[in-house]
């Protein structure tokens, strides 16, 4: 018991050094799920994040003030985010914070920041973090929603009436599968198959089989995560399926027509700015960021672009967009400058926000793609 | 020699509340912020589950690696209480302690006829059931979303605010903890450690070896459901997470690291795995290295734990200067 009353003790000195030596450098928080199950998300996030920080200061910083990012790992754990997150307003004393990566924990999250009166930037897909609008809540990645509307309009321009779904259990593959029959409802698509698979399910056959066999499928559309969505594909092939096959965002890798063996061809993918970067004309304003960032996370990882690091880059674009605008770094000047971003091009898409809308990208931000001899083509 | 040993039983329990008072009354003025105070309402939470945890594995010799179920069963019933059947958060609490009861007392019967590795395995297979139900059953919990839970309302006054967790998570602590004393010297807490020192004497001797194992798993799964229930309550937003393997362990790893049957010792080892992380934000590529290190040479040079291991020394040291 002692022991808890010097640690606590002893936090409380760190601190008050802490908030001492810290008073000059414009201060920004984030909460990244660098460990634990959500890693794929938080890994490429905390890598931007420190690059473009670092970034930042060699031309200048902000107002005139060197940035200082405190990044703290949340291990995917929400109550441990919640931790965090009480720790950078209180403690830390940030402007702003950017995070976490996963809807459940920037849910958790939220209630802190509204009651500190300090915007968040999340990095996370749920549409609920955005609706109802908080004041002090924003977002960066397109919601599973805007994927679905993505597809069905180019269903109903195809007139393609009567689809099926093939939806992955976790996470991803339900909000997809929830969303798009909404979606489907409101614009008078019928769904008339529906197949689940599971995320470590290496043979698909008998889902498609049923779908296959279902008469007047005019599309299948497949949503989820990871390696699944190869086996669908490979699958697909297999079977000799000749109906269209569409695919969700997460298909939007190489990964996915690398191992799809093939089966991906001709394929129609749902892609994020990022994926088609290098093919945008050289007029788009979306362009030179878009192709600077695909070229900085190669030289930095060695690994392809990744969308999920891209929400870190324009969470803290946004951010800092929105200081300069300010000429503030206070809290409250920062969430109502935030608020006021008009015709920023991030490397997720145009952002305009508003009250209404603390997204400020629609889903003209996500490219129809077409895989053609295993590349990517825009048409 | 033995009448000494009950006398400084009694003093000491008496001693052990007071102390754990004192320090809920003193550490508010230590705290320089509401950051500092939410690590305490996050160690009392987790401290209650561990001294549950405690009385089934340090004084029954009962191990489970599930008991971060219960705990979620405990997060999700005051979530599920208001959304589903209209009651109040305030009597989702108590009534989502009766279902854990319930339900560890319709488990435990068969649970707990295994030994050993079989009854680690089985009770990890209950908690990751658990998880898996939390986390699937979309419509009812939400999904790996989570979902939120109301605030507490008693006569138009809301509960919130992390000042008034911590005075409502530290006396439901100290209940706790007077609780887990009361059970530990009363005849009950007497057959769980005949029964931890050998199930074969205590049967012998006339000991009910099924029903006091079945006692205290109820009552440890009760524990670890308050604790949930108060944290889903502080937090306002749950997600499945509450109920992880990970957590299971977490709990276990307090129990041993602050000591085997011994009620501080929960609270220690709450103390230190909960606030631990928070100094070593500083070095995070070397965090999990570092609490693994801590770990290994508590229990090289602590075996039997942190509380018990410093009080034994002191008591020996005294020893020493008597004769």
């Amino acid at each position: 018991m002692k022991k808890v009353v010097k640690l606590a003790a002893l936090g409380a000195a760190l601190t008050i050094a802490g908030g001492v030596q810290a008073a000059d450098p414009v201060r920004i928080g984030a909460v990244v799920s660098q460990t634990g199950p959500a890693a794929f998300l938080g890994e490429p996030a905390a890598i931007t994040l420190k690059h473009y920080v670092e970034k930042l200061n060699e031309d200048g910083g902000l107002l005139g003030r060197p940035v200082e990012l405190v990044l703290y790992d949340d291990a995917s754990d929400a109550n441990t985010a919640r931790t965090y997150a009480t720790r950078l307003v209180e403690d830390d004393e940030v402007s702003a914070v950017i995070g976490t990566s996963t809807t459940g924990a920037t849910l958790a999250m939220i209630s802190v920041f509204e009651d500190a009166e300090v915007p968040l930037v999340s990095l996370a897909a749920g549409i609920q973090i955005i609706e109802p609008v908080n004041p002090y809540v924003f977002k960066t990645p397109h919601t599973d929603r805007m994927v679905c509307e993505r597809v069905m309009i180019e269903f109903s321009e195809r007139s393609f009436d009567q689809v099926a779904l093939m939806t992955g259990t976790g996470g991803v593959g339900k909000s997809v599968r929830k969303e798009c029959t909404e979606q489907a409802e409101k614009r008078g698509i019928e769904i008339i198959a529906d197949e689940t698979f599971n995320p470590k399910d290496v043979d698909m056959s008998p889902q498609l089989t049923k779908i296959k066999n279902t008469p007047g499928v005019d599309a299948v559309f497949v949503g989820g995560f990871g390696q699944p969505l190869a086996v669908v594909s490979r699958n697909y092939k297999q079977l000799g399926i000749e109906i269209p096959q569409y695919h969700s965002h997460g298909s939007a890798s190489k990964v996915y027509v690398e191992m799809s063996d093939g089966g991906a061809e001709n394929a129609r993918v749902t892609a994020p700015l990022l994926v088609i970067a290098d093919q945008l004309s050289e007029d788009n304003p979306l362009r030179p960021r878009a192709v600077e960032y695909t070229k900085a996370f190669r030289d930095l990882t060695g690994e392809d672009v990744s969308t999920f690091g891209g929400y870190a880059y324009d969470a803290l674009l946004l951010i800092s967009d929105a200081i300069k605008r300010a000429d503030s770094d206070d809290p409250q000047d920062v969430r109502d400058a935030l608020e006021a971003t008009k015709d920023l091009p991030g490397v997720t898409g145009m952002f305009n926000m508003s009250a209404e809308d603390h997204l400020g990208i629609d889903h003209s931000s996500l490219y129809m793609v077409t895989v053609k001899d295993s590349e990517w083509v825009l048409e | 020699m033995s009448v000494f040993d009950t006398v400084q039983r009694v003093v000491g329990n008496r001693l052990s509340l007071i102390l754990i008072g004192a320090m809920l009354l003193v550490l508010p003025l230590l705290m320089t912020s509401s950051f500092q105070m939410r690590l305490a309402v996050v160690v009392w939470v987790y401290a209650m589950a561990a001294i549950g945890l405690n009385l089934l594995m340090g004084f029954a010799g009962q191990v489970s690696l599930g008991h971060a179920g219960f705990f979620g069963i405990g997060a999700y019933s005051v979530a599920l209480g208001p959304s589903q059947l209209g009651l109040s958060p305030a009597l989702s609490l108590p009534a989502g302690i009766a279902f854990c009861g319930l339900l560890a007392l319709l488990l435990g019967r068969p649970i707990l006829k295994l030994k050993g590795h079989y009854l680690a395995v089985a009770t990890l297979g209950l908690g990751m059931l658990i998880f898996m139900i939390l986390s699937n059953e979309v419509e009812l919990t939400g999904g790996p979303d989570g979902m939120r839970v109301p605030r507490v309302v008693i006569m138009g006054w809301k509960v919130k605010g992390t000042e008034t967790w911590y005075w409502i998570t530290g006396i439901a602590l100290l209940i706790s903890v007077w609780l887990a004393l009361n059970l530990i010297n009363s005849p009950t807490g007497l057959a769980l450690r005949a029964i931890h020192d050998s199930e074969v004497a205590a049967s012998v001797l006339g000991v009910d070896v099924a029903r006091y194992k079945l006692i205290v798993f109820v009552i440890s799964a009760c524990f670890a459901s308050a604790a949930g229930g108060l944290l889903a309550l502080y937090n306002g937003h749950i997600t499945p997470g509450v109920s992880d393997f990970l957590v299971s362990v977490q709990l276990v790893t307090m129990v041993v690291l602050g000591g085997m049957g011994s009620v501080g010792g929960s609270l220690v080892g709450a103390a230190l795995i909960i606030i631990l992380p928070q100094f070593l934000t500083v070095m995070h590529e070397y965090e999990h290295a570092f609490l693994g290190l801590i770990m290994i040479l508590t229990m090289v040079f602590m075996r039997s734990g942190i509380v018990p291991s410093i009080s034994k020394a002191i008591r020996s040291r005294r020893h020493d200067s008597n004769s």
